[in-house]
């Protein structure tokens, strides 16, 4: 296969590109205070240089008969039947990735020197930051499962760290907890299928899984493919393991633009596309990722509805984008591409509209709440514009980026055939409307109407280092679409990876689809307006407010469900135990502890005399050995 | 340079050293801590200059010194180790530096009406206890490791009883009923293998190598097997024999605490691999299904248990109880990968916990309180002295990159294919893992000031645990000076203590990114083990095209 030609040039050494950043980091954590100063000019240049040399491998990988380079680097274990090498996997789909994460990385980083320039913890923050490109990188360009689970954990750990950065805040060391256990509960799903595989075919590394997947028994592929999807679901805030997302808005807000936006959730789409040959092979695991999809693209749609907290508005929108994209994959080869190409252009606008978002609150001394926000359009003129090229985007505006990109999805969709084609592309067409609406309501509320400020703020536009990157990111937004549909077809360039689309029998034709969506847009955006646009916003969420504004207010009872299953019974479990523990399993032992030595008391004034008996007790050990081996050499 | 008796000078150099500590005059008692360090580092240099000798692809047993000791009985005074053995004594050569540059400021706790005891006792045992220790992986005989097996018990108990904490004489006391307890039983063991070899041979023996030959009656071999089999799972506790641990664990000073749970406990899983599977290889596979289910349950169990606990020195205990739930699984799987896990499992956590408790020792010194609920946000005020803690407690929960990760992750996937579901059920013990230090951490670490060092200076009073500060006078300075009300300062890590954790925190990470060379060196002898069991050490056969998984 094309993938074992030598590997030469800057193939050789594509390492770099993690081992950059995690030196970057590596430096700023060691070298404590003495980098205060220049530390973060060192961790955005290492994210840039691996950015040059990402675009350096991958023009040379287009170059490349096959367009895939496989590099070994270093026996990682190897024992008995197991042999993982540490390994690199350098393909069109890891290229995208690693582009992605680079160039948006090294945007955020640039962001973050003027948003963190005034917090004392500033060399903490961008050593986190360069902690998790690194893992995010070696999470797409390992090149076996073992690696990828590797860097999905790292980038947990990352992330963990990064919500938990104001650890003093008891919000967000409980968010980040929040966050990793919950994507620990995926990480058995993923571990599990990595055992599984090795069980089955006796080797973890993509080369070999995909080789010998078609030879599995199919309820074996079904149990892959629906442990992997565990593991997604987790790392991407997929029903029903999405409740950690939203809150993992208590990091700073660069990190939810990098992490909670663009890259790490959407690693659980990387993953089953990754593993497109394990579902190929199972209809069954596919229709269940397309479940999740369509579920949690509503869920994440209604809840955004009803939040005031812009960033959670943001976050449930993310929840209900990596649906779309869920939704995308989940239809096989016919989605795939169009899965990986909402994932690029999210990336560009959603991590826009964090940036914006945090520019918003940058302004308004850290003010999340979108009922005091309003009217800051001319305040925050280049932070308007460039949020609202990614509002655009992101609601499917005609040919701005989500249009062309959400639209091939819901396409796909629909193309599916049968009753299953017409509820998933309806829901898709739905979600779409909904996001119409939430996302207008958050412009209106944020940019429009009167002014409803905290008193005593006063607005105004952030630094450049901070608009520069937005201005990027929204000609991203405008433009990413158009190119990767239309000019440099990313199907096209993704061929390799998974074969050729197929020229699909349109159930709709594309142009009605199109036709459709755009209004169902334009409906959500004028009941947006109907209900927030034209009246005043009260500064206050109204409380009598009907059972579905409730129910999507409490995230549908999310929370409410988790702590009724799990947490509270629990707690109730551990306590017990710890009570079996303390006085039934050590209780019995206790009583002969005590009916031997005495109580403790009595034994700490008879200690010697203890010691004595000890002594005592070896004499008497040692006469009954040799009495136990004279007899038995006599007999 | 094979030729030098290594393991014969790593037990008599420590045992000379407890020697002439012990013997030290009152007026040079100050002598004893440096000498102690002098002694274990060349303990240390040792076991790396024995690791050099060794030839991984050599015999299975090398640098081997026999001695008669009771021509009689056939007893010798054999040493020689394996990969799996070498491995013990490297860890027992990087753990004791450790442990005692994290005692060097430990004091006696007072003793009502008399005078706080000598510290030189404590490093004369401490030494003592290195030589034992080393005996017990070293011996290739039976009844010499019996011998070693029991005597290690004198110098932990003192530790413990009289250096330990306020509840120290109980936790001594059961310390040694449990494992003398254990003992016994395992004496029993040791004679009737005696006598089975007498019989079979024409003449007895204890060597190792003579008694794997052979062949054992298989109900004998049952009886034999649980005679060492509840010795081991009392010291290496499994659940329902563990109650002993959180108690010593905790009462126990730091220092041995680590080599309790780092090295000690090590002995039980140790025995499992060296003296269960080979001896008696029918009953280790009938028995088999009922160790598993013991290690399952003790990795759920003792992880729920340790989410509830508010000792941190007890939470850490029982964490280790968990982990010596995945060990037995590993290697009661009977597979090379999952053997080898284990091995190295054993290695990880005695570092990994090893760092664990001596970090958490450092906070206790500063706070006098094992409770984590009298701690809080101490991350702003001791952020080196945070991280890592953050990072043993990432080593604990195995995280990838930390050496945890590629021994858990080597017993789970060497297990699958033998035990799906006890590897299923053992899989969901990483998220309880994640539970539990992150809890603690949280606590300890994250939210606003709180707890005992967010307090004005104390009144003097009764001190709950005698820990003294870092780098000051200890209880003493507590005890005395009634200092005005102010806030406490709480210093970061000092030179002394970034010295201590420097070797384990850089073995977590090395042995987590390129751990082969320990894999290498533990392979052959995990084979060997391996076929004794009778099965097939060439690991993992795939069933391509087989029937369905052993998942749901």
């Amino acid at each position: 296969m094309p993938a074992s030609l030598p590997v030469d040039g800057l193939l050789s050494v594509a390492w770099l590109v993690i081992v950059l950043p995690l030196a970057g980091a590596a430096v700023l954590l060691l070298g404590g205070r003495r980098t205060d100063r220049w530390g973060h000019l060192l961790a955005t240049g290492t994210v840039v240089a691996a950015f040059v040399l990402a675009v350096a491998c991958t023009l040379q990988l287009s170059d490349r008969p096959g367009h895939a380079a496989s590099v070994d680097l270093f026996t990682f274990i190897r024992t008995g039947g197991l042999d993982v090498s540490a390994g690199l996997l350098i393909d069109p789909l890891s290229a995208v990735f690693m582009l992605l994460i680079t160039g948006v990385g090294a945007l955020i980083h640039v962001y973050s020197i003027g948003y963190m320039a005034h917090d004392p913890g500033r060399r903490r923050f961008f050593a986190y930051l360069n902690l998790f490109v690194a893992a995010m990188l070696l999470l797409v360009l390992g090149n076996s499962y073992v690696a990828l689970y590797v860097g999905w954990e790292g980038v947990g750990l990352a992330s963990y760290l990064l919500i938990a950065f104001w650890y003093t805040r008891p919000a967000a060391a409980t968010a980040a907890k929040k966050a990793f256990l919950m994507n620990r509960v995926g990480d058995v799903g993923l571990a599990l299928a990595i055992f599984l595989m090795f069980a089955q075919l006796g080797t973890t590394s993509y080369a070999g899984v995909f080789g010998e997947v078609g030879l599995l028994a199919g309820g074996t592929v079904t149990a892959i493919g629906l442990l992997l999807l565990l593991g997604a679901c987790g790392k991407s805030g997929q029903f029903p393991l999405q409740a950690w997302l939203p809150d993992a808005m208590e990091g700073p807000t660069p990190v939810s633009a990098l992490i909670h936006a663009a890259t790490m959730v959407t690693a659980g789409v990387y993953l089953i596309a990754r593993s497109a040959p394990v579902y190929d092979e199972t209809p069954t695991a596919r229709t269940v990722v397309l479940a999740v999809g369509a579920v949690t693209l509503l869920i994440g749609a209604v809840v955004g509805c009803a939040y005031d907290d812009i960033k959670k508005v943001l976050a449930y929108s993310t929840v209900s984008q990596i649906g779309y994209m869920f939704l995308a994959v989940g239809l096989g080869p016919v989605g795939y591409a169009a899965g990986i190409a909402h994932l690029l252009t999210h990336g560009f606008f959603k991590a826009g509209l964090f940036l914006g978002a945090g520019s918003v609150m940058h302004a308004m001394d850290d003010q999340v709440d979108m009922r005091r926000f309003g009217g800051l359009a001319k305040r925050l003129p280049v932070t308007f514009v460039t949020f609202g090229l990614g509002y655009l985007a992101l609601i499917g505006f005609p040919f701005l980026s989500g249009y062309w990109t959400k639209d091939a999805i819901i396409e796909a969709a629909l193309d599916r055939g049968g009753w299953s084609g017409w509820v998933l592309g309806g829901v898709a067409v739905l979600g779409a409307g909904l996001t119409a609406f939430y996302m207008t309501r958050l412009m209106l509320m944020t940019f429009f109407g009167k002014a409803r400020w905290t008193p005593g703020v006063s607005p105004h536009e952030s630094p450049p280092t901070m608009t520069a990157p937005m201005v990027v990111l929204a000609v991203g937004s405008v433009a990413a679409g158009f190119l990767l549909v239309q000019v440099f077809p990313l199907a096209e360039w993704l061929e390799p990876v998974f074969g050729e689309p197929a020229e699909a029998a349109h159930v709709v034709a594309p142009a009605v689809v199109g036709v459709v969506v755009t209004a169902v847009m334009a409906v959500g955006v004028l009941a947006a307006w109907l209900f927030v646009g034209r009246r005043e916003v009260p500064t206050t969420a109204p409380a009598r407010v009907s059972p579905v504004v409730t129910a999507a207010r409490r995230a549908l009872y999310a929370d409410t469900v988790n702590e009724a299953l799990v947490m509270r019974p629990g707690i109730w479990l551990t306590r017990a135990l710890v009570w079996l523990d303390n006085r039934g399993v050590d209780g019995v032992v206790n009583g002969a502890a005590a009916a031997l030595g005495g109580s403790s008391s009595r034994l700490g004034r008879a200690q010697t005399g203890f010691v004595r008996s000890y002594a005592l007790g070896m004499l008497g050990g040692a006469v009954l050995v040799a009495g136990a081996l004279v007899a038995v050499t006599t007999a | 340079m094979a030729d030098f008796p290594f393991l014969l000078a790593m037990i008599v150099v420590p045992a000379l050293g407890a020697a002439v500590v012990a013997a030290l005059p009152t007026a040079r008692a100050a002598l004893a801590r440096p000498l102690a360090l002098a002694v274990s580092l060349l303990v240390l240099l040792l076991a790396v200059l024995a690791t050099v000798a060794f030839d991984t692809g050599g015999d299975r047993f090398q640098l081997t010194t026999s001695v008669a000791w009771i021509p009689d009985f056939g007893v010798d005074f054999a040493l020689g180790v394996d990969g799996i053995a070498l491995s013990m004594l490297l860890l027992i050569g990087v753990l004791v530096p450790v442990v005692v540059g994290a005692s060097w400021h430990e004091t006696p706790p007072p003793r009502p009406g008399r005078g706080p005891r000598s510290m030189t006792a404590f490093w004369a045992w401490l030494l003592l206890l290195e030589s034992l220790m080393v005996g017990v992986f070293a011996a290739t005989d039976v009844f010499l490791f019996y011998v070693f097996f029991e005597a290690m018990l004198v110098p932990m108990y003192f530790l413990i009883g009289s250096f330990g904490g306020p509840n120290r004489q109980y936790a001594a006391v059961k310390f040694f009923l449990y494992s003398l307890l254990g003992g016994l039983v395992m004496l029993a063991s040791v004679i009737g293998l005696y006598v089975v070899s007498n019989s079979s041979l024409g003449e007895g023996t204890f060597a190792f190598d003579a008694l794997r030959q052979l062949e054992i009656d298989p109900n004998v071999q049952k009886l034999l097997f649980l005679g060492f089999f509840v010795a081991f799972a009392i010291k290496a506790p499994l659940v329902p024999f563990h109650t002993w641990l959180p108690d010593s664990g905790a009462e126990a000073p730091i220092g041995a605490s680590v080599l309790l749970v780092g090295v000690l406990d090590k002995v039980g899983t140790f025995g499992f691999l060296r003296y269960c599977l080979p001896l008696f290889p029918d009953a280790s596979r009938d028995l088999a299904p009922w160790v598993l289910a013991l290690a399952v349950v003790g990795v759920l169990y003792a992880a729920l248990v340790a989410v509830g606990q508010d000792d941190m020195k007890r939470l850490v205990s029982y964490t280790s109880v968990a982990h010596f739930g995945f060990i037995a699984l590993g290697i009661f799987a009977f597979t090379t990968e999952a053997a080898t896990g284990a091995v190295l499992y054993m290695v990880n956590h005695g570092i990994a916990t090893g760092l664990l408790f001596v970090v958490v020792g450092m906070v206790i010194a500063r706070s006098g309180s094992r409770r984590i609920s009298d701690h809080g946000g101490l991350a702003t005020r001791v952020p080196l002295l945070a991280g890592v803690f953050l990072l043993a407690g990432l080593a604990s929960l195995a995280l990838p990159g930390t050496n945890s990760f590629v021994s858990e992750f080597l017993v789970l996937i060497g297990s699958f294919p033998e035990r799906p579901v006890h590897t299923v059920l053992a899989t969901v013990g990483i998220v309880l893992a994640a539970l539990y230090v992150l809890l603690m951490y949280q606590r300890v670490m994250h939210g606003p000031a709180r707890g005992v060092l967010a307090e004005p200076e104390p009144e003097p009073d009764p001190v709950p645990d005698h820990a003294g500060p870092p780098d000051g006078g200890g209880a003493t300075a507590v005890l005395t000076a009634p200092t005005p009300p102010r806030t406490r300062a709480v210093p970061d890590l000092s030179r002394r203590e970034i010295a201590v954790v420097s070797p384990l925190v850089a073995l977590v990470l090395l042995l987590g990114v390129y751990p082969q060379p320990l894999i290498d060196l533990v392979t052959p002898a995990v084979e060997a083990t391996i076929s004794d069991v009778g099965a097939d050490p060439g690991g993992n056969t795939p069933q391509v095209g087989g029937t369905e998984g052993g998942t749901d």
